[in-house]
């Protein structure tokens, strides 16, 4: 057959056959058992044009809605997204490039990872980090398994009730059957609090999970946690929504030994939360035990700075089954995109979308709470996602507002089945004009009557 | 030292009072009022650096001409199927119907998505017969460790988590002795036989009521096909344990031999190789897991159903070993797969394995005279030489040649790998380069081998025409820099 | 170079010095040599107690990660602080850079390691494999 992907000629098909000296392909797979070939065909239709496909797709992604106002967040978020993230990770020397162990060939996209790691380091304050993990979750999982592989003789993780519930489900289907015990610090009025997280604390514990914002929005004080996790001989492991911390209170400033999230934020489209990449940033005495690739800075032969990937000692193809990760490929391009953005926001861009985020937020809250008088769940501060208690089930809200043109938020009993089917959990992002935030007030106004 | 073809960091082109964005002005007023606690602000200093929008564009597109991409060249490294990924892929999965759902919307308004990825799941079946699956794995390696808890959770609702050892021969990638630690198991290797294969001896001791199962990839690192798989899929099960497939090897026999028809109960794909989505310089990819019947029950959820024309998602799993992933997995390659499987189609990817293998086979027949060929039989869809001969004549090593081959601006093969070879250099063409292409290689090779009799030094000191020289990994390992800073010291 | 008769030795090439009740445990030339440049040590905490076969500590170089196995039971009682810096010097000195020293729990276990002689027999055994 011919295909544009398929670049054989007959003639070259023969010539090649002649010079293996077979009489055929299919001489090549007489080595497979004949029971297992007489069924190998594949049970599908043949390939369609390009044309045949791109309508194809296109019919299916029109089946999808994404014409609702979106005030949808929970992990997921609706951000602006500068042009030039686009472009960048579209220059196919870069996407279809393999990983950079051939270093001397790989120079720019060694870089680029390593100003990447460079940033982590700088938002969450910490020392060190890597090219990244698959997403904020898996990374948090990881992160324990540091506190366990550190602290000898653990066998707990306290994970924050407030974390979210996906991450909640991850940690506990990554650490199933291991002889690991995961235990809850409960939640106290919507945040973890020091006062939860002290009964639990003894030698048995390997690390201590939280997240701020938390699956309702709010920010948590993590006062006295750092010095009393790190009495107990256990790591201290904050999750932190990254676009958070050009105005919130860092990780390595609550006295975090590691931190973890979700990148997606920085220059890519929520794409039903699969665009995404998991950040890791550590103190500098655990560097040796992270996880994944790492880009370390060098010299080559002449003198010139150079870059590679290093310390791979730690990693599953050295270390088989002693390695304590078994990660291997994990999100370089979308690091390289969230890296595109930073460098284009900047500093000053940073602070900029951070203080629109919090204003619009507070702004959508301030007229929900005071004018329309409705319920904040707790009273904390929040970034740019709060929960309201709503005078009836969210959901039934949540639909009317859909008829309206508007995803209202995520019902917290959607996350959490049995809970309290009245909290809603509300995102506003930069993206929001203040055109539109007066439309929610009016559309939940309407939905409530 | 620095030198005139040094690139700057990002950090290095930063001047006060440049801005490389501008987000719009706010329209509701100061967040003054309305901020937050004292203790809750971030003191220290950001750290991002000020430049302009052209300095990025410029920086990046820079770097893009150090970085090499399928899109520019030969690519044979094996085990990684760097195959053509199409341009239409990266299109549709730009969609916006696409790009803009979010993962928590209501299921009314995901129905493309979901009907999407619930058929990518019933192709993905139908190419190995296998019964359904879960398309939440990020990577082979995490499809392997998702694979790996299937095993446990299936052992233990029959009672049988005494089941604690998993057989994987010594030319198994390291992700597979990882997964399967690290999911709780107990890791024998098995030794390769002679031939490069499994042998029935070798895991004859270990069948028995310890036995959870065997990971395989078949045909194996050294592209060979696995004689014997039928009667290590008979012996495996009647010891009652499982078969894992890891399917990094797919491209050899699409069309040819399905893994669920070998015996295997659970098997993982790796998109980024087998389905042409573009490898990222490192990810993203994506690892499904596809079952056997008897381990559905396990399968991640949300799972998604079809029921009554509409798709939806069924978390009434009392047996799920829960979620592996914050969300739906990698969605921007799941998409890419799905439209290079609607391009291909069956006969499509029959063809693709059958070229695959003809490629692999003929550059084994050119290339044999020039390097030890440690398996002289049929390969599939890669081969693996050895530099030993050429180490030991002219004391260069198979790091050498892949070096060399840079200055000639191809990608070189994977080197020590598998690790059952010494010298080894792991050959996978795929099934997009023509004869034309294979014979440029070939010619290249000569050279190259040429030049270890005659020039040593050539390959030694290589690479010598790349933006950089040999870099110092020693170096890079004892004093390690993983980040910036202002004022480091130049080394 | 070969191995001091002085040291006993282990399969997993380790060398052991006894000094009363105390050991001295490092690597073997042939251990480094298989390596490569050793780029990271693992020091063990001072007061761990470790039985005889338990990993004590890892050694790392570019391409490999190598454990080094307690070849007594007993109590880390010293570790090599210069090879935080300095891991080459494994490579350098091997017979002359310590990993850790022990406080023997069991010393009737040091009956059950190889002499010199044995383990240089043992290393030409692998060679030929």
């Amino acid at each position: 057959m011919t295909h544009p992907y398929l670049p054989h000629t007959q003639g070259e098909i023969a010539s090649m056959l002649q010079a293996i000296g077979a009489p055929s392909i299919d001489a090549l797979f007489a080595d497979i058992p004949s029971s297992i070939r007489e069924r190998g065909g594949i049970a599908l239709a043949s390939g369609l044009s390009e044309f045949e496909v791109e309508r194809r797709l296109r019919e299916l992604s029109e089946a999808n809605s994404v014409d609702r106002l979106s005030f949808l967040g929970c992990g997921c978020y609706d951000h602006i997204i500068p042009a030039i993230v686009g472009h960048i990770v579209g220059r196919s020397e870069f996407a279809t490039a393999y990983t950079p162990y051939q270093a001397e060939i790989s120079q720019g996209l060694l870089q680029a990872i390593f100003e990447f790691q460079t940033m982590i380091c700088e938002l969450t304050g910490l020392d060190v980090s890597n090219a990244s993990l698959y997403d904020g979750a898996t990374a948090a999982a990881e992160a324990c398994a540091m506190g366990l592989a550190v602290q000898r003789g653990a066998d707990t993780i306290l994970y924050a009730a407030t974390l979210h519930p996906h991450t909640q489900r991850v940690l506990a289907t990554s650490f199933a059957d291991r002889g690991i015990r995961l235990l809850a610090i409960p939640e106290e009025e919507g945040a973890a609090s020091l006062h939860q997280l002290q009964p639990l604390l003894d030698k048995r514990v390997g690390a201590v999970v939280v997240q701020s914002p938390n699956l309702y929005g709010y920010l948590e004080d993590y006062g006295g946690f750092a010095e009393a996790v790190h009495e107990a001989g256990a790591l201290f492991v904050v999750s932190a929504n990254p676009m958070s911390l050009g105005v919130v209170r860092s990780p390595a400033e609550w006295g975090a030994d590691l931190a973890v999230g979700d990148t997606q934020v920085f220059g890519f489209p929520p794409t039903l939360g699969g665009a995404n990449a998991g950040y890791i940033a550590a103190a500098e005495a655990l560097l040796r035990k992270m996880p994944g690739r790492i880009v370390g800075q060098t010299v080559d032969g002449e003198g010139r700075r150079a870059f590679v990937l290093t310390l791979q000692a730690r990693e599953q193809h050295i270390r088989r089954e002693r390695a304590t990760s078994n990660i291997c490929t994990n999100q370089a391009l979308i690091a390289l995109g969230n890296a595109v953005y930073l460098a284009a926001v900047g500093d000053g861009g940073f602070r900029a979308v951070c203080d629109l985020n919090l204003e619009k937020s507070h702004y959508l809250f301030s007229r929900l709470t005071g004018e329309m008088g409705l319920a904040p769940y707790a009273g904390r501060p929040f970034f740019n996602e709060f929960t309201l208690r709503l005078p009836r089930p969210a959901r039934e809200v949540l639909s009317r507002m859909e008829q309206a043109g508007i995803y209202g938020g995520v019902a917290q009993e959607r996350l959490r089945p049995g809970s309290d089917p009245r909290l809603l959990t509300i995102a506003v992002t930069e993206k929001r004009t203040r055109e539109e935030l007066d439309r929610y007030v009016a559309a939940l106004e309407e939905a409530l009557r | 030292m620095s030198h005139a073809d040094d690139l700057p960091l990002i950090f290095e082109r930063s001047r006060a009072g440049r801005i490389g964005y501008r987000f719009p002005p706010s329209d509701v007023g100061p967040a003054g009022a309305a901020g937050l606690p004292a203790g809750m602000y971030r003191e220290r200093a950001i750290g991002l650096p000020a430049v302009s929008e052209i300095d990025v564009v410029r920086h990046y597109t820079n770097l893009s001409r150090r970085s090499y991409g399928v899109d520019l060249g030969f690519y044979p490294l094996g085990s990684c199927t760097m195959k053509y990924n199409p341009k239409i892929d990266e299109d549709v999965a730009h969609l916006p119907g696409f790009a803009a759902v979010h993962p928590l919307q209501p299921e009314e308004g995901l129905q493309g998505i979901l009907a999407l990825l619930h058929d990518l799941t019933a192709r993905l079946c139908a190419i190995t017969a296998m019964d359904w699956g879960t398309l939440q794995p990020f990577a082979g390696a995490h499809g392997e460790f998702t694979g790996m808890k299937l095993f446990r959770a299936y052992f233990a609702r029959r009672g049988e988590s005494g089941r604690t050892k998993i057989l994987v021969p010594d030319s198994a990638h390291g992700t597979n002795p990882a997964s399967a630690h690290l999911a709780g198991f107990e890791v024998v290797e098995l030794r390769s036989s002679r031939d490069g294969v499994v042998s029935l001896a070798e895991i004859a001791p270990h069948l028995d009521e310890r036995l959870a199962g065997i990971m395989l990839t078949n045909p194996n690192t050294l592209g060979l096909f696995e004689p014997e798989i039928l009667e290590i899929s008979r012996r495996v099960h009647a010891a009652g344990g499982l078969l894992y497939y890891d399917g990094a090897n797919l491209n050899a026999v699409m069309g040819r031999a399905r893994p669920g028809d070998m015996g295997f109960d659970v098997v993982h794909l790796n998109l980024h190789k087998t389905f042409g989505t573009p490898h990222g310089g490192g990810g993203p990819g994506a690892g499904p897991v596809l079952v056997k019947e008897e381990l559905r029950p396990f399968l991640p959820t949300p799972d998604i159903v079809a029921r009554d024309g509409r798709f939806a998602l069924d978390s009434d799993r009392p047996y799920s070993i829960g979620r592996v992933a914050g969300f739906f997995g990698n969605v921007g390659i799941l998409i890419r797969a799905y439209a290079y499987l609607l391009a291909l189609g069956g006969d499509g990817l029959a063809a693709a394995s059958d070229r695959a293998v003809l490629n692999a086979n003929y550059l084994k027949e050119r290339l044999k005279g020039l390097f030890d060929l440690p398996y002289d039989s049929l390969c599939k869809h890669e081969l693996v030489l050895s530099a030993r001969l050429l180490k030991e004549k002219y004391g260069v090593t198979a790091l050498d040649v892949a070096k060399r081959l840079l200055d000639y601006g191809i990608y070189p093969p994977t080197i020590y790998f598998p690790l059952v070879v010494p010298e080894a250099l792991m050959i996978e063409p795929t099934e997009s380069e023509s004869q034309e292409g294979l014979d440029a290689f070939v010619d290249i090779m000569r050279e190259i081998v040429r030049d270890a009799r005659e020039n040593p030094a050539l390959l030694r000191e290589a690479p010598t025409r790349t933006p950089v020289r040999r870099v110092d990994e020693v170096l890079a390992a004892r004093r390690p820099i993983v980040r910036w800073r202002p004022n480091l010291p130049e080394t | 170079m070969s191995s001091p008769s002085d040291l006993r030795y282990t399969k997993e090439h380790e060398w052991i010095r006894v000094e009363g009740r105390r050991a001295a445990v490092g690597i073997t030339d042939h251990a480094q040599e298989s390596l490569g440049d050793i780029v990271y040590v693992e020091i063990p905490t001072v007061g761990a107690e470790v039985a005889r076969g338990e990993e004590a500590s890892t050694v790392e170089s570019v391409k490999a990660s190598s454990p080094i196995f307690a070849p007594v039971s007993g109590k880390i009682v010293e570790v090599n602080a210069a090879l935080d810096k300095n891991p080459e010097l494994l490579n350098q000195k091997p017979y002359e850079t310590f990993v850790f020293v022990m406080e023997m729990s069991e010393p009737s276990e040091l009956d059950d390691l190889l002499s010199s002689a044995q383990y240089e027999a043992l290393v030409g055994k692998e060679a030929q494999a």
